[in-house]
């Protein structure tokens, strides 16, 4: 074990670079201000691969922990630790970072600085949100994230990014708002803002269920699950090719974090009661939500809905109190921050050069673009859920959990395997393939190394986690079993 | 035929002695002083108040170590710590109030006069007074001496209609508050037979005294209160002066008297009037509600910043009462003392993002033309990265949003009407937080993702440059480590209430 503080460096590392790369003002500086940024992203990232390196797999609890006294006045700490649950989404973050920088690198022109300047410093928020155990530095990083994703969705945004940029901000804020007032019963109630303390502490079932609700209005936004999911797709049309990236791939992640986090450890009862809820919801985003998905006519649109569709496997995962459910729903996490993001970029390189997210405007772009068809081709089938990508494992995992648990809701759920593949399959059928559907994509320019690079390294990541996932569940294991006896072992 | 008279002790008086020496030394020497060297009146000014903190801060218990009440003038005059770190706060705010005026005035040329100083001295005077006062009397001449400079400096500009027709709006509204406030204080004198809140204090414990009269007595002093709090239904005249004064004049306006506000506040009600806790909490619970309500509702739909920085006023002061309305539950006062505190702290993180709010707008102004509306503020991204990004960190801090100042001034006040039980009334207050946070997030809309309208450079001096910045970034260092400012509220009322 290191004795740096590695999560500190995770956090701040990345905030500092931004404002760094802040500092170099106006957009005649966009070159510099694009290297500092991706030299503070890569550094970002290489300072979390330690975590990894150094984590003990055996251990269930907290990692890497630091402690310190911020606001001895109400007992709350600077205390930040990961255990096997949390880690992986710090280096995810990391990672997705670096991808963002580069994915702006020649199509972002306009604020150069404070474009890549958010990006970095969303990343330090979102590695302090994971790696928080104190319950409102939690809740603070939780909340400043909205900030960076505000200006960048309004600022880079498409045509209607203010409609989209306030949607986002106020639906999220109204969800954490009651998160808060949670959080502050629960200190009055035991003294300590210490979501380990909180673990233990005991509640009735009736305080349970209204902590439960406040829980989940926060994270249910966020993750988004049906029905307070419409500011997603409205957030990922309009923002960026970045901005959707990060909201896919890290940003979702952390309602479906805070459940293990809070809402399971600390409600286990009312989580129980609640269960069946959660399960009707989750089954309702998987198959009414991929229904939707199959006749959207934008592509963003598209994998917007297909992403809500991939939480509710997540949210499914989590509430069967299985093993193989919870380690699905995270490997599906993971996954889905890999396929999701390349698929938002895979788009974003289509927009760069046609300026449409049309389905119909496309057709035939394998003429024109064979190796970027090959490689879309890869990350829709992961989409989909094909064996040996990513997508399916954890999807698999979490229908098997599901059969444990009933047969009915593991047969809804394996619906979603079909409509995965209609959606993702049709779209990629009819952008793709077919003759040179009009004058845009006859001109089309195949992908350049960079865009090659970026789309080749997340095709790794999607093949190694399909073909070798025990890498990724060998370091949630023991952690995920803590927690699950940690639930059941306090249900009264 | 002088035996009785006593020289009272003066020294817990001394700062305002020496204000008031010096407020009338400056309007002899404005006689002196051309109008293009009104920069020596600035200078005196901001020299008197910066004495006043050197006398303050040597005399208080941040350097005798002896955090202990005095009273003079026949107990009508009380020093502790309380008046001690507020009054400090108090002299900072109205320094930064005088840089940030000084371009904007300068520019303005029939309101560079030596009486605007000499009356902004004398109104800090009147809220000195009312921040040390121990007796009805002294609270009352607190407020007028507050109340008539400032009636003067809304009026100053001649030239304007709007600010004639907002003082008067102020003087008639506020001389109705301060009978209203007088007619609570004679009814309670009545009841209790004293006019000295600490022996108000005493008689109620006691016991002997007439109810009725006593509840009557404290609508009215609620009444009175609350227009100096400019809380509903008491805040009519808040937008309106807000919009019509000179941009100056309302960053004093809505700054420092919040301050004084909630020390009488803490003196009436807290030192004064305690045992009735039941009754006034009520009351104010009500109001707190309704100015979130109506502060945050009508802050949607103005178009003028001044006018909703106004409402945001309203809604911000109903969410500092609910710390002052949590203190009590049941008869239990065991937390009342530290909910107080978080209203105090709320109080002075509220001042320090009014005050940078409203510097904005003066920094943005220039020599005829006022940068009053919201579309001025349109792609201030474009023409200064670096003063938007100090307007967004206000505006957020404003929301209620981490990492600034203004989270954790709400946070610590919800912390304690938890603890106190009320959490429908949490729930009530952050719903209307998020209402506010629309407009809030507006401004930073305007700034960040509209073209701008007018691309004139910023061309204001560094004194206000650095001084806005720094305003700015203690919104932003404050909100990451809020401990000391909140330890020192929490240690001051500690002493100063008991």
């Amino acid at each position: 074990m290191s004795t740096y503080p590695l999560l500190s460096l995770a956090i701040w590392l990345p905030i500092a670079a931004g404002v760094i790369v802040l500092l170099t003002g106006s957009d005649r500086n966009a070159p510099l201000a694009r290297r500092l940024a991706l030299v503070g992203a890569l550094a970002g990232f290489l300072v979390t691969i330690p975590l990894w390196a150094g984590f003990d797999t055996t251990h269930s609890g907290m990692q890497f922990v630091e402690m310190g006294s911020w606001i001895p006045r109400f007992n709350i700490n600077y205390h930040l630790g990961v255990d096997g649950i949390s880690m992986l989404f710090v280096i995810l973050n990391a990672f997705i970072t670096v991808i963002v920088v580069a994915a702006g690198w020649e199509v972002v022109t306009q604020k150069v600085a404070q474009y890549n300047a958010a990006f970095l410093i969303m990343s330090g928020l979102m590695n302090g949100i994971f790696s928080s155990l104190d319950g409102v530095l939690f809740y603070v990083f939780f909340e400043a994230s909205l900030i960076p994703m505000y200006l960048i969705i309004g600022v880079w945004g498409g045509p209607n990014r203010v409609y989209a940029a306030f949607k986002f901000f106020l639906y999220t804020l109204f969800g954490s708002l009651l998160f808060l007032l949670a959080l502050i019963y629960l200190f009055v109630h035991s003294g300590s803002f210490s979501i380990l303390d909180w673990h233990e502490l005991p509640i009735a079932l009736g305080p349970q269920i209204w902590i439960f609700l406040a829980f989940l209005i926060a994270f249910a936004v966020k993750v988004p699950m049906w029905p307070v999911h419409t500011w997603l797709p409205d957030a990922h049309v309009e923002a960026p090719t970045g901005g959707s990236i990060v909201l896919a791939a890290i940003a979702l992640k952390l309602g479906a974090y805070g459940f293990l986090r809070f809402s399971l450890p600390i409600a286990p009862n009312a989580s129980h009661e609640l269960a069946p809820l959660m399960i009707a919801l989750s089954l309702i985003a998987v198959v009414y939500i991929g229904f939707v998905a199959l006749v959207q006519a934008d592509m963003k649109k598209l994998v917007a809905y297909s992403s809500i569709a991939h939480m509710g496997f997540v949210t499914l995962g989590f509430f069967m109190f299985s093993a193989l459910g919870v380690e699905g729903a995270l490997v599906q996490m993971i996954s889905h921050g890999f396929v999701s993001g390349a698929m938002f970029f895979c788009i974003g390189v289509m927009y760069d050069r046609v300026h449409s997210r049309q389905i119909a405007d496309y057709g035939g772009v394998v003429n024109t673009m064979p190796k970027f068809a090959a490689l879309f081709m890869l990350f829709s089938m992961a989409n989909a859920g094909l064996p040996a990508t990513s997508g399916f494992v954890g999807e698999f995992m979490v229908i098997l959990g599901a059969v444990q648990f009933n047969f009915w809701v593991a047969f809804a759920a394996a619906i979603s395997l079909i409509l995965g593949a209609a959606y993702s399959l049709w779209m990629y059928k009819r952008v793709i393939f077919g003759a040179v559907a009009n004058e845009h994509v006859a001109k089309l320019s195949d992908i350049n190394g960079r865009e090659f690079a970026i789309l080749g390294v997340l095709a790794l990541c999607t093949l190694w986690m399909g073909l070798h996932p025990q890498v990724f569940t060998e370091v949630m294991h023991a952690s995920v079993n803590g927690l699950l006896d940690h639930v059941n072992s306090r249900i009264h | 035929m002088f035996d009785h008279f006593v020289v009272p002790n003066l020294q817990p008086a001394a700062s305002e002695i020496f204000l008031l020496v010096m407020a009338l030394a400056i309007l002899l020497i404005d006689l002196f002083v051309k109008d293009s060297r009104r920069t020596v009146i600035f200078a005196l000014s901001v020299l008197t108040l910066l004495g006043c903190a050197v006398i303050q801060y040597a005399g208080s218990a941040f350097v005798t170590g002896v955090g202990e009440t005095t009273y003079t003038f026949s107990n009508m005059f009380v020093d502790d710590l309380m008046s001690d770190m507020l009054k400090l706060f108090l002299y900072l705010t109205v320094i930064i109030v005088l840089f940030y005026s000084r371009a904007y005035l300068v520019d303005r040329s029939e309101m560079n006069k030596g009486e605007y100083y000499v009356l902004l001295l004398l109104a800090t005077l009147g809220m000195m007074v009312m921040i040390s006062a121990n007796s009805f009397v002294t609270v009352y001449i607190g407020i007028e001496l507050l109340a008539l400079p400032l009636y003067a400096m809304v009026a100053m500009n001649r030239q304007s209609l709007a600010a004639s027709e907002a003082a008067m709006k102020y003087f008639i509204l506020g001389a109705l508050a301060s009978g209203l406030l007088l007619y609570g204080m004679s009814m309670i004198y009545g009841a209790t037979g004293s006019l000295e809140i600490t022996a108000i204090a005493e008689r109620l414990a006691n016991g002997d005294v007439n109810g009725n009269l006593l509840a009557f007595g404290l609508v009215f002093l609620i009444a009175g209160l609350a227009f100096k709090l400019g809380i509903v239904p008491f805040h009519m005249w808040i937008p309106d002066v807000y919009h019509g004064a000179p941009t100056s004049v309302t960053l004093l306006i809505a700054s420092a008297p919040k301050l004084a506000a909630f020390a009488i506040v803490m003196r009436l009600l807290v030192n004064g009037l305690h045992p009735l806790a039941g009754d006034w909490q009520v009351m104010l619970m009500i109001m707190a509600v309704l100015s979130m309500a109506i502060g945050n509702l009508a802050a949607i739909v103005q178009t003028n910043i001044k006018r909703m920085l106004a409402y945001s006023a309203i809604s911000h002061m109903g969410f500092m009462l609910l710390g002052i309305v949590s203190g009590v539950v049941d008869g239990n006062a065991r937390l009342a003392t530290e909910a107080y505190s978080s209203s105090m702290f709320y109080v002075i993180s509220y001042v320090l993002m009014s005050l940078g709010a409203f510097g904005m707008i003066l920094l943005l102004a220039r020599a005829g033309f006022e940068a009053d509306t919201l579309d001025d503020f349109k792609g201030l991204n474009q023409r200064s990265p670096w003063f938007a990004a100090i307007m967004m960190m206000l505006m957020f801090s404003m929301a209620g949003i981490p990492f600034f100042v203004g989270f954790f001034a709400k946070f610590s006040v919800l912390m304690f009407v938890i603890a106190a039980g009320h959490t429908w009334l949490a729930i009530v207050a952050v719903l209307f937080s998020l209402i506010g946070a629309f407009y809030y997030l507006r401004v930073v809309k305007l700034m960040y993702f509209d073209a701008p309208q007018d691309k004139t450079p910023i061309v204001d001096g560094p004194d206000m440059r650095l001084l806005i910045s720094v305003n700015g970034v203690a919104v932003a260092a404050l909100g990451l480590f809020p401990q000391f400012i909140m330890a020192l509220c929490v240690i001051s009322l500690r002493y100063s209430l008991g």
